[in-house]
């Protein structure tokens, strides 16, 4: 093999009566990524994950996964990878250990190591206890657990998961992160979400689809950037203008928002907190707050997303 | 991979009581047939004066419960075939045996096979039940095994109707109404030409096919018939799944 990408996507691209779901979506992941699909609803990143999966033919376009194209050998394509869809395809009539067995059949795991591989499936996922449930007696949390031990059960070398956070109690995405990071660290992992945070948190690359369109594919750290990036929320009682801000060394934009408060931006690599709180002390400003304006991530992605003539940034790591 | 999925659906059809019941009820229904040919054919025959109005036990009893049999699953048939498919696609399970590594064809076979090998079971049964006759009496073999295998073909045929009308809707129910309705047509069909047996669409019918098996004769050419029905629907199954595929 020429390279070690797990996924290649080559002009993707899904027509669904003449609409374009997805239009020449193009990408690759290397071996130990994970990559977050993000993107407002109906954008496109179900059905370009049921293309990667080969549940869905592309009209125009390729997927490889593992240097195996899916159109011309689906079945050793399709062995590499675990899937689990936006509504889980769990078997509600069976108990927990019968449908992860069934899925390490389905998926080829040889009959000696079946026992193993359910049980490690069942371990990652915190699910031992419940081994001799039906699965539709599960709560939500439990049923989406199981959703993920079935796309890991046959170790695949890639795993798709299409929203496997929701419906899941706050210590349970904790758990799930932790097991995406996990198994991103040997395999591929390619996720999709609303939650930005959450990319921040396990992705290494962010891929951000509107429309069908990519509009950007690139390295967590440069969205990262921006959001920790350069502004500064701070609440004062007795607003100054932004005049008496802007002087301040390393302060680039001032901007006066209702509630007392006010939102700062510096330029890269200064950091003028200590200089706005020490102004702020010498002038009697009545300072009560300063803080990292988080909403930047989020800004990053309206932007992107609504904007008719985003960027299409292509920054390959 | 075929007997995989296969073992999935026998799995799923024994995991609610719906398999068991109609099990039992087919069971119940053709024990009581038996019983009942058992007690007839000794009125008959001890009415039948001259040896050529004599027929064997086994004729009499096995065309008794055999007829009853396949006139029964006409209806279960379609209660159990109608979920193998729509059930999956109203649960959206369908992407499931979609991303494992076994094609559509395998996926197809295997539910088909799942569901024969469920049938069979009444099959099997049939012959035991009818095989107990040889305590007392001489009974001929033959006669059961053939129409053995000519009840096993009949199901399997339906059975391939079954799923092909249960990969075009979500509904199991309206599955099983439609599966219901083009079997109880194809079954009845030669009734509707009983007055011009040569006709080509009365040779279409299930149950004339049935017949030279019924009377204890495999005939290559019903079971040429049995097969190529078998096979079109299967395919036509295959492809429907196919349609979801590409058109999404």
């Amino acid at each position: 093999m020429m390279n070690n990408f797990t996924v290649e996507a080559f002009e993707l691209t899904r027509l669904y009566g003449g609409r374009e779901a997805v239009s020449n979506v193009s990408f690759n992941l290397s071996k130990g990524q994970v990559l977050g699909f993000l993107g407002p609803n109906g954008a496109g990143k179900s059905t370009t994950m049921k293309m990667l999966t080969g549940n869905l033919a592309p009209s125009n376009g390729s997927v490889k996964i593992c240097g195996i194209d899916m159109m011309e050998n689906p079945k050793e394509a399709k062995a590499l990878i675990g899937y689990l869809p936006e509504m889980r395809p769990l078997y509600k009539e069976f108990t927990v250990d019968e449908y992860l067995t069934i899925a390490a059949r389905l998926h080829r795991v040889s009959s000696g190591n079946i026992k193993k591989a359910v049980e490690a499936a069942k371990e990652r996922c915190g699910l031992g206890h419940m081994s001799k449930r039906l699965i539709e007696n599960l709560s939500n949390g439990y049923q989406q657990r199981v959703g993920i031990a079935q796309a890991i059960i046959h170790s695949p070398m890639v795993v798709i998961l299409d929203e496997p956070t929701v419906g899941l109690d706050p210590i349970q995405i904790r758990d799930i992160r932790a097991l995406i990071r996990e198994v991103g660290s040997e395999r591929s992992v390619i996720i999709s979400t609303h939650i930005l945070p959450e990319v921040e948190m396990v992705c290494d690359h962010v891929q951000i689809i509107d429309k069908g369109k990519l509009v950007f594919n690139g390295a967590i750290d440069v969205l990262k950037k921006q959001r920790i990036g350069n502004k500064l929320l701070i609440g004062m009682h007795n607003m100054p203008g932004t005049e008496a801000v802007l002087q301040i060394a390393g302060v680039v934009e001032a901007e006066i928002l209702p509630g007392n408060l006010m939102r700062v931006r510096f330029a890269d690599d200064t950091s003028p907190a200590e200089a706005i709180v020490q102004a702020a002390t010498n002038n009697g400003w009545g300072l009560y707050q300063i803080a990292p304006d988080q909403t930047s991530l989020e800004d990053v992605f309206v932007q992107l997303t609504y904007q008719e003539q985003a960027v299409t940034e292509s920054v390959a790591a | 991979m075929i007997i995989n999925v296969a073992r999935k659906e026998l799995k799923s059809m024994f995991a609610s009581p719906m398999g068991w019941v109609i099990l039992s009820l087919l069971m119940f229904a053709f024990g009581t047939y038996y019983l009942n040919g058992v007690n007839d054919y000794f009125a008959v025959m001890s009415g039948a004066m001259r040896p050529a109005e004599r027929t064997g036990v086994t004729q009499f009893v096995g065309q008794n419960v055999y007829g009853f049999a396949s006139f029964l699953v006409l209806f279960a048939v379609p209660l159990l075939s109608m979920r193998l498919i729509s059930e999956e696609r109203r649960n959206q399970t369908l992407p499931f045996l979609f991303s494992a590594p076994i094609s559509l064809t395998e996926i197809v076979l295997g539910k088909f096979l799942g569901l024969v090998i469920f049938l069979s079971i009444l099959v099997v049964f049939i012959g035991l039940m009818l095989s107990t006759l040889n305590i007392w009496a001489d009974i001929d073999f033959g006669f059961i095994i053939a129409n053995s295998i000519g009840l096993t073909l009949m199901i399997a045929s339906f059975s391939a109707l079954g799923l092909y009308f249960s990969s075009m809707t979500q509904q199991p129910v309206v599955a099983a109404i439609l599966t219901f309705i083009a079997l109880f047509a194809l079954m009845f069909l030669d009734r509707f030409f009983a007055g011009d047996p040569s006709n080509t669409l009365a040779s279409l019918s299930l149950t004339r096919h049935f017949q030279s098996f019924s009377g204890g004769l495999i005939d290559t050419a019903d079971i040429a018939y049995f097969g190529l029905f078998i096979a079109t629907f299967l395919t036509l199954t295959v492809r429907r799944l196919d349609a979801d595929r590409l058109r999404g």
